[in-house]
């Protein structure tokens, strides 16, 4: 049996939104046959996932919470993804952003909240651009991989953070616990009242907006597109690539880092070694659904929100929090997969 | 430090670099028939899980070892079937294979966190070449997991470059058109290439698990299948070449460790950064020296379509 690819011509919206539907459908199946097969209730679990997610307005409100985060952390890699640099370090620039955050705080706290916090989130930006400038400048000047470089600095800055919430920032009132002492209420971001939402989900709807246009309507956002699909092109076309590397990869970080300043300034109020569920790496799950479309971005976002709120809700029942893991990889595979019947009518032929 | 010290230091990086070795041949393997696998460390983590789970179960740790390199091999024909048979992108496919392996290796090893292992494996003295002083120490009193790995270095160099299977493997990661034109099933070589790289990641992830900690935790491999990543752009896509470059990067690891017992005043959390730092340093070194693009498998990442010839 032999499995063959005739390229189909169509490219139907349908087939658009039908493939990535299709895609969290059969994780859900895989999930399904894991759990099983592992003695626990399927159906009683994804009951379970479904309630913590969406099972009341306060659940709804904290899958929002979630959201945020993934929704930045979506769109700051989906600016390297169109340029087709795999910037895989948004965990680390969003540690770096917290960070710098969490310093101004340190040397500023004292300072009105209107200027404390757009400062925090300029050094949050500055401190994931940095970061995100490493890998940037070692593929645009040497083409050194930054697939690998950008990963690497992921365990460096989780580091770094560890350094100064256990070590110089270590709060003596924290009972021994490694947390940088509690922001004062003027850095804290402000919420929509009997929840936890706060006005980061405005931000992220800025920048979706933001980087629609840019991309959509600017010369440079032309020339990004242009250089994602042939490097040569670009060249030829007498653009400045190994500029605009750098550029997407400074714009990429900074977002991850506005992220990192996000989650210290309106969820955990603090410096702390966990400041992210992993939203750099599911940032890339999202927008890679989203087929980088930043609106889309922004609904995918809110759907693995739920996942994740879902996924702490089952801890409770017993239920390994891996389980999202393992169904945001599933998820992956079915969408590279199904991307593929989308291009491809596939043909079972019997014949070797 | 007195020189049975530095032998001793040498001796842990050996161990230390062992796990790296192994998924770094792995790898090696599956990029010289053109395909990248991204998704080591989500394989090694499979390979530590299962090996860990089957030894508990069975009792015996090579059987332990079985699995772990079936449990490598099945996730790697799952990137293999997206790559080659679907031709999706290779990046994203690896990505999906590491997040997907932390997943079910902390899914499947839930109940085993921080049980030790009951049957692992334990250093095995070499009659007569342990007793040389210094080099015994540092060569001849390991685990047969290291040995193997040594062996398996010399093997998958002779098999790339002195046996005809191997011409195949280098011609398809070289120029599949071409391979193709000479009768050599292009789809069915990068599938066996990217399952060894499999199983050989499995090996390496079962060698933490069962040597190295030796017990179970989400995460073990701590971005040790990265690291091998990179260490196959240092080793020139050379199995004998990744030996080296594992013990050098074995050495970070063991001198971190030598630094703390030392009582040398530098925060934990500063070592542990070390073994990344050096990686990209090194990385860097060998990208901007090798200047071209020499080395590198030419049709690296790319699938190959027999029509778009």
């Amino acid at each position: 049996m032999r499995l063959r690819l005739v390229r189909r011509n169509n490219d139907s919206w349908l087939i658009k939104v039908a493939v990535p539907i299709a895609s969290i459908l059969l994780a859900i199946l895989v999930g399904w046959i894991f759990l099983a097969l592992s003695g626990y209730e399927a159906a009683e679990t994804y009951r379970r996932m479904f309630y913590g997610a969406f099972g009341s307005a306060y659940n709804i409100s904290e899958t929002i919470v979630k959201a945020i985060p993934l929704a930045l952390a979506g769109l700051a890699v989906s600016v390297a993804f169109r340029m087709k640099l795999w910037n895989i370090g948004a965990e680390g620039q969003l540690y770096m952003g917290a960070f710098a955050a969490g310093g101004v705080v340190m040397m500023l706290g004292d300072w009105p909240s209107i200027l404390l916090l757009p400062l925090m989130m300029v050094a949050g930006f500055i401190a994931g651009a940095l970061w995100g400038f490493i890998p940037g400048v070692l593929r645009a000047l040497w083409n050194v991989n930054e697939t690998i470089t950008s990963l690497l600095l992921n365990y460096v800055a989780i580091a770094w953070v560890g350094f100064w919430v256990f070590g110089p920032w270590k709060d003596p009132n924290a009972m021994g616990f490694p947390l940088a002492p509690r922001f004062p209420e003027a850095a804290y971001l402000p919420v929509i009242p009997g929840s936890r939402v706060h006005i980061g989900i405005l931000v992220a709807i800025l920048v979706a907006i933001v980087l629609y246009i840019v991309l959509k309507y600017t010369r440079w956002g032309y020339e990004v597109r242009v250089t994602g699909e042939s490097q040569e092109a670009a060249r030829y076309a007498g653009m400045d690539v190994a500029k605009n590397i750098i550029l997407v990869m400074l714009i990429s970080g900074g977002i991850a880092g506005i992220t990192g300043m996000i989650e210290v300034s309106g969820i955990t109020h603090r410096l702390q070694q966990d400041i992210s569920a992993g939203y750099g790496y599911t940032g890339i799950i999202v927008a890679w659904l989203a087929r980088l479309n930043p609106f889309a971005i922004l609904l995918v976002a809110f759907l693995f929100g739920a996942l994740l709120v879902g996924g702490f809700g089952v801890q409770t029942y017993g239920i390994p929090y891996a389980i999202v893991l393992m169904l945001q990889g599933a998820v992956l595979f079915f969408l590279l997969a199904g991307e593929i019947m989308m291009k491809n009518r596939v043909i079972i032929s019997r014949e070797d | 430090m007195e020189i049975n010290g530095i032998a001793a230091l040498l001796a842990v990086a050996i161990v230390a670099g062992t796990p790296l070795l192994y998924a770094a041949m792995g790898e090696v393997m599956a990029e010289r028939s053109g395909i990248l696998n991204l998704g080591v460390e989500g394989m090694m983590l499979v390979g530590a899980v299962s090996g860990f789970m089957v030894t508990i179960i069975t009792g015996n740790h090579w059987i332990g070892i079985l699995a772990a390199a079936g449990g490598g091999a099945v996730m790697a024909a799952i990137h293999a079937f997206i790559t080659i048979t679907l031709k999706g992108n290779q990046v994203v496919s690896g990505l999906a294979l590491t997040i997907f392996g932390t997943g079910t290796s902390g899914f499947l090893g839930k109940n085993y966190v921080g049980m030790p292992a009951v049957d692992r494996f334990t250093p095995i003295d070499i009659p007569y070449l342990c007793d040389i002083p210094v080099l015994g120490t540092i060569l001849f009193k390991h685990d047969a997991m290291v040995y193997l790995s040594i062996l398996t270095a010399i093997v998958l160099w002779y098999i790339l470059y002195r046996t005809s299977w191997g011409l195949s493997i280098r011609a398809v990661g070289e120029n599949p058109a071409a391979a193709d034109a000479v009768g050599i099933s292009v789809s069915r070589v990068r599938y066996m290439a990217t399952i060894i790289g499999g199983i050989m990641a499995g090996l390496g992830g079962a060698y933490l698990s069962l040597a190295y900690a030796p017990t179970w935790q989400e995460s073990i491999t701590a971005g040790r299948g990265w690291i091998a990543v990179a260490l196959v752009i240092f080793a020139l896509w050379n199995p004998l070449l990744a030996v080296a470059g594992s013990y050098l990067f074995g050495g970070v690891e063991a001198l971190t460790f030598r630094i703390q017992t030392a009582g040398i005043h530098v925060s934990p959390f500063f070592l542990s950064m070390l073994p990344y730092l050096f990686t990209i340093l090194v990385l860097v070194i060998v990208t901007i020296r090798r200047r071209q693009e020499a080395g590198v498998p030419a049709a690296l990442g790319f699938p190959y379509d027999r029509e778009e010839r």
